[in-house]
């Protein structure tokens, strides 16, 4: 039995990531926005089979909340063994484009809120010398592209910053990982038309689930994504800069 | 995803697709057009289709809401699927009530054709197990229907083919059970009446029976097939977790040629299966007893890109045995062969759905790869003698029976217009009422 706290549970991927624990019978903790939905989610994970499925509701993207929540977190589960972080927006570029307050707002929201979150609960898996620390990442952040630049830039910088913890953390024995998930079809990219590499939240909670299991660093998610980035990584930027992506 | 075919993979049309993941989900604005759930897409025909309409796609709106598990009392949001149900109920040593022959349906589909199984002659159909459910609608909202609330609503939706409102969740009973095996028992057969006798014989002490039967033999050998029954087994000892089959699953990786599926490689397949060496008897679990194609994903692409039609009849049972012969004979002389052609004696447990399709007689299911028009004329044939013979086809695998005849064979149908939500429409319910009464 572990005990685990996500943030951000009312995501697709959250939720299937969920119900993995559930089936072995983990005590859950959900925090997310909607009360309706949590209280949806944590039935479910309960019919499932958890120890035990709580829920708080929280703006996540409010930083001053952070430290309160945490330790009520801690103390209601009595420890961490994994915390999840899995929300996001994936807000407009276009606009972002516009006005520096929408860009800033996704970075709040994506990138800052996550780093206080983080910096919380590294303090607390170093003390204890154990843990797991999974973050959802994005491709995205893996190169800066016209499409999607705002949010890659969030997600790059989680990316660096876990890269960072992990260096530290490494000798506390605490897991930090880096999830770097693709097209997902998901109610956050309801409206693209989706094509062959698009896969259900369900695989990428697989993904997630396995990774954690292993001991992993960074898992990109399918598996094919690791290539894909390898190549697109690849490009020199004088020809990259002249692609539509 | 921009495509959702249903299993027949016909008819192929352009239709927006709009996941609902939440029973309180916005659904898109509509005006020139309608709304229709889509599941898991196992229906073959047109029930799960909406020409020019909207989809609305419930497979992420598939979590548990409660578990009785003293009671053996499930309530489901619809999207999920038997199979994610199995998965849950099985270790605690329930089953469900009645399945059909894939666990990959959704739960709400399978209250919207009020599907039926290997045990209808003592169980009736899937709609006598559910207590209630959560039927959202576009002009009343959320409705809870049951035998005692909204009781008209409540038979109007089970059966209902999805026209009723988007059912959002359904509470059903489950079936003891104390072994995951199935005792079975296999006996061929060399004519109708052999079977018929088998099956009445069986009715009683087997709680399930099925048969297959070589729709190609001809003359001396029509109606010779294979008789199975099965109980579940009493206590085998360990249980084991309903996911040991699937893991050995088989795929299609895609669409077989046209070619491949003729008379001779059909009537070939018939011949060996007919006298492949039986065990008479013997102790399977419960996923090939009941879920034997569900081994082979993607097996409609055997068919090839142009799908294929089921055709599944019921005639009354006084005329079954002239009918079927007929229904046989027909099929045998247009060579069109079908591999999977089950015959099952239905019992006269009534269905609670107003629209429902199993009533007592006998059933008789077929699939035939879309060869156009030559396929189309070969099930009017059908279909001319099931109507004659005072029976009914299935609407859950049906895609082009005529008006007329859907409205002989219910002809409650104008009844049940009063309860179809004013936003909802599929292409098979336009395709069946647009003539008008039949004369």
């Amino acid at each position: 039995m572990k005990r685990v706290l996500i943030l951000g549970a009312s995501s697709a991927i959250a939720e299937h990531t969920a119900r993995l624990f559930a089936q072995r019978g983990d005590r859950l903790l959900l925090v997310a926005r909607n009360t309706q939905r949590l209280k949806t989610i944590s039935d479910d994970l309960r019919v499932r089979g958890a120890l035990d499925c709580d829920y708080r509701v929280a703006d996540l993207s409010d930083t001053s909340t952070h430290d309160t929540l945490l330790n009520e977190a801690s103390t209601q589960l009595g420890g961490l063994d994994i915390v999840l972080i899995a929300y996001g927006t994936l807000g407009e570029q276009k606009a972002c484009e516009q006005d520096f307050n929408a860009a800033l707002k996704e970075l709040q929201t994506n990138c800052l809120s996550v780093l206080s979150l983080l910096t919380l609960l590294a303090n607390q898996m170093e003390q204890q010398g154990s843990g797991t620390l999974a973050v959802i990442s994005s491709v995205a952040g893996d190169r800066g592209r016209q499409s999607n630049y705002v949010y890659g830039t969030a997600k790059g910088a989680i990316s660096i910053f876990l890269q960072g913890l992990r260096n530290r953390l490494s000798k506390s024995r605490v897991q930090v990982l880096t999830i770097k998930p693709g097209f997902v079809d998901s109610p956050m990219t309801r409206d693209f038309d989706k094509g062959l590499l698009w896969v259900k939240p369900a695989v990428i909670a697989q993904g997630i689930y396995r990774a954690i299991d292993k001991q992993k660093d960074v898992v990109y998610l399918p598996f094919f994504w690791r290539y894909i980035m390898f190549i697109i990584k690849l490009i020199p930027e004088k020809i990259f800069k002249r692609l539509s992506l | 995803m921009t495509r959702a075919l249903s299993w027949g993979r016909y008819p192929d049309v352009e239709q927006r697709l709009y996941p609902v993941n939440w029973q309180d989900d916005a659904w898109p604005a509509i005006t020139q057009t309608s709304l229709l759930a889509h599941g898991q897409g196992r229906s073959y025909g047109d029930v799960a289709v909406n020409d020019g309409g909207v989809l609305l796609l419930t497979e992420g709106m598939n979590r548990f809401i409660d578990f009785d598990r003293e009671q053996g009392i499930v309530r489901c949001e619809a999207g999920i699927s038997f199979a994610e149900i199995l998965n849950l109920i099985v270790p605690h040593g329930w089953f469900l009530p009645v399945t059909p022959g894939t666990k990959f349906v959704s739960l709400g589909g399978a209250v919207a054709n009020d599907v039926h199984g290997k045990n209808h002659h003592q169980a009736g159909t899937f709609g006598c197990f559910v207590t209630q459910l959560g039927l959202r609608r576009s002009d009343e909202g959320l409705q809870i229907c049951s035998e005692t609330q909204n009781p008209e609503l409540f038979k109007a939706t089970i059966g209902g083919l999805g026209l009723t409102g988007l059912i959002v969740w359904v509470e059903f009973r489950l079936k003891k059970i104390s072994s995951t095996y199935i005792e079975q028992e296999c006996e061929k057969f060399s004519n109708l009446q052999q079977f018929l006798a088998l099956s009445e014989t069986a009715a009683e002490d087997w709680e399930y029976t099925v048969a297959w039967i070589d729709c190609q033999a001809k003359s001396g050998r029509l109606g010779r097939g294979i008789f199975y029954r099965g109980n579940h087994a009493q206590h085998a000892g360990k249980h084991r977790e309903p996911g040991d089959y699937a893991r050995t699953r088989l795929s299609m990786p895609m669409d077989l040629p046209g070619f491949v599926l003729n008379r001779l490689s059909i009537s070939l397949f018939n011949q060996l299966y007919y006298h492949r060496p039986l065990a008479r008897r013997g102790r399977v679990h419960f996923d090939p007893f009941f879920y034997p194609l569900d081994k082979i994903a993607h097996w409609n692409r055997m068919y090839g890109a142009r799908g294929f039609f089921q055709y599944q009849c019921v005639i009354p049972t006084a005329q079954a045995l002239d009918a079927m012969t007929d229904i046989l004979q027909i099929i045998a002389q247009s060579g069109q062969g079908s591999f999977l052609s089950v015959l099952k004696l239905f019992g006269d447990m009534p269905s609670p759905g107003m629209l429902s399709f199993p009533r007592a007689g006998v059933t008789l299911a077929l699939d035939f790869a879309n060869r156009g028009n030559k396929t189309q004329s070969l099930l009017a044939q059908l279909d001319a003698v099931t109507l004659a013979a005072g029976g009914a086809v299935y609407p859950a695998k049906d895609a082009c029976m005529s008006a007329s005849h859907f409205q002989h064979y219910y002809p409650q149908w104008t009844d049940f217009t009063h309860y179809i939500d004013p936003a909802f429409s599929s292409s098979f319910w336009r395709r069946v009422t647009q003539t008008g009464t039949a004369a």
